[in-house]
């Protein structure tokens, strides 16, 4: 997946759980949490939808290093050749 | 039978509700929990469940009308074979007329019947008269939060209940004589000794159509003056004390990794399943935490243990509506009704009997990063269970310093039903309970 690809997937992901995200008007290095008011049951539901869309599954250990914008999308970028091969 | 289905009480902040849809029909059988119809409070949309069996064979209100608490939305008939067919008794077909309102002040005799105890059974006191009367949106009656709530439950208009409480207010052993279903009872309040002042009762409205509801206006605004109202009433009439504790959590988050290391991220618990599950358990153990203040009667404890769960909503504003029975689902089950709740709160779609009945409330403000919180109990209830954010902490332990992961707990509770020891048990129990997480 392309970071593009990663970066559209968030955003839609994003939709289904908190529909009043920009994307855009979110810095790309500030953890969504505090960008965009995500608790812990929001970012869950992320990690649930990227595994149900993708097949791509973070463990817990690794939701640090998706929390950003631009974690997310290097994450996904790095993870989809292996990842959503092997859950296909 | 004839049962009435009410517009309910869904928490004591709540005046009145616009009816937005009906989802039955006449005709329709209709089972206890049920969704009949989705109604519009200051706070959110709720579907609202019906509390009897039965067939629906009239609704009486249109969608768009906003009318007070206990009014007569619909009438249900019994579920039997016989099935729609036009109740032919003296009650369900003037409803529909516009009967004239000297047919409910021949009512005394009625007050003097001793009532058949059937607890949930229809509540088949209503007339077309008081139908009519309570579509319009002014009437209010005075009664107290716990009073709302048992008549709500009981699927009692509270403006047929004889208030016996100050200015004839309706109080709790009003709505238990009230009991089951009987005739036109109401009209006992103006006679009924303490209620000197006869209130005025607006004459009947007089055609089916009501007046138009007023508009809503902003969700947020009136979200917004909803908890205001009810924050304030808790602040000024309830006495809070507080207490506080920090826990050790280095047992529960070890077990919590390790239980979800392996599972899809559907299975994975989050801490606040361990800590609502633990706070309906300890709320188990302490009943004097678990329970509704009323004015007169003083504290009546609950049995079932229905936690409610402040959710924050975006754009601002919270509604804190209940998980059943907390105290005996798994922790699986708990975090799916967890993710359910926030999910139908954020969504706007909530059920009654979720706003109606938590019996104690966890807030978990720590997700929001502070430390910790004293929470503003929701009356009628008389605790307020409060975590702050886990967060790795220095922690001193048979003589040496270490650094665990802790949660600041807190309760705040009603000082008139219980002292701060029962507020400390709580917190006791609440630690005993979170370094057993496998038995959770």
């Amino acid at each position: 997946m392309t970071p593009d690809d990663a970066r559209a997937l968030l955003a839609r992901l994003l939709r289904g759980i908190a529909p009043e995200i920009d994307l855009d008007e979110i810095d790309p290095a500030t953890p969504l949490p505090e960008a965009a008011e995500l608790d812990s049951m929001d970012f869950l539901n992320l990690v649930n939808a990227l595994y149900d869309e993708t097949g791509i599954d973070v463990p817990e250990h690794d939701y640090p290093r998706i929390a950003t914008i631009d974690g997310f999308v290097a994450y996904v970028a790095a993870a989809s050749p292996t990842e959503a091969r092997r859950a296909t | 039978m004839m049962g009435d289905f009410l517009m309910p009480s869904l928490g004591a902040d709540m005046d009145s509700g616009t009816v937005l849809e009906w989802r039955v029909r006449p005709g329709d059988t209709v089972h206890r929990g049920d969704i009949v119809a989705v109604v519009d409070t200051d706070k959110s949309t709720i579907d609202v469940e019906v509390f009897e069996d039965g067939v629906i064979t009239e609704l009486l209100v249109e969608p768009g009308t906003e009318v007070p608490v206990g009014t007569v939305l619909a009438h249900i008939g019994a579920a039997s074979g016989a099935s729609v067919a036009a109740p032919s008794g003296p009650e369900a077909p003037a409803a529909a007329e516009a009967a004239p309102p000297a047919a409910t002040t021949a009512a005394p005799a009625g007050r003097a019947r001793r009532r058949p105890a059937h607890a949930e059974a229809a509540p088949a006191r209503r007339r077309a008269p008081a139908a009519k009367r309570a579509h319009r949106p002014t009437a209010h009656v005075r009664a107290s939060p716990l009073a709302r709530v048992l008549a709500a439950e009981r699927g009692l208009a509270l403006e047929e209940i004889a208030g016996s409480g100050p200015g004839g207010a309706v109080i709790a052993a009003d709505v238990d004589r009230a009991g089951a279903p009987a005739p036109t009872a109401a009209r006992g309040r103006t006679g009924g000794g303490s209620a000197a002042a006869p209130r005025p009762v607006a004459p009947p409205a007089p055609g089916p159509s009501p007046p138009p509801a007023a508009p809503r206006g902003d969700r947020r605004e009136s979200l917004r003056r909803a908890i205001a109202a009810l924050m304030a009433r808790s602040k000024r009439e309830i006495p809070h004390y507080y207490v506080a504790t920090t826990i050790d959590l280095s047992t529960t988050m070890a077990w919590l990794r390790s239980t979800n290391e392996g599972r899809p991220p559907a299975e994975r618990l989050l801490p606040a399943a361990l800590l609502l599950k633990a706070s309906a358990r300890a709320a188990r153990e302490v009943p004097a935490l678990n329970g509704f203040w009323d004015e007169d009667d003083g504290f009546r404890p609950s049995d079932p243990v229905h936690l409610g769960v402040a959710v924050s909503l975006r754009g601002g504003g919270l509604v804190a509506p209940a998980i059943h029975h907390a105290d005996r689902l798994t922790l699986v089950a708990l975090m799916g009704a967890l993710r359910d709740v926030v999910s139908r709160a954020r969504s706007g779609r909530l059920r009654s009997s979720e706003m109606a009945d938590p019996t104690i409330t966890v807030t978990n403000l720590g997700e929001q990063g502070a430390d910790e919180v004293h929470g503003v109990i929701y009356p009628p209830q008389v605790a307020l269970v409060g975590f702050g954010r886990i967060a790795e902490r220095p922690w001193a332990q048979g003589g040496m310093l270490g650094v665990r992961p802790t949660v600041r707990a807190t309760v705040a509770a009603d000082h008139r039903a219980s002292d701060g020891l029962v507020g400390a048990r709580f917190l006791a129990a609440l630690d005993r309970l979170l370094q057993n997480p496998e038995e959770l």
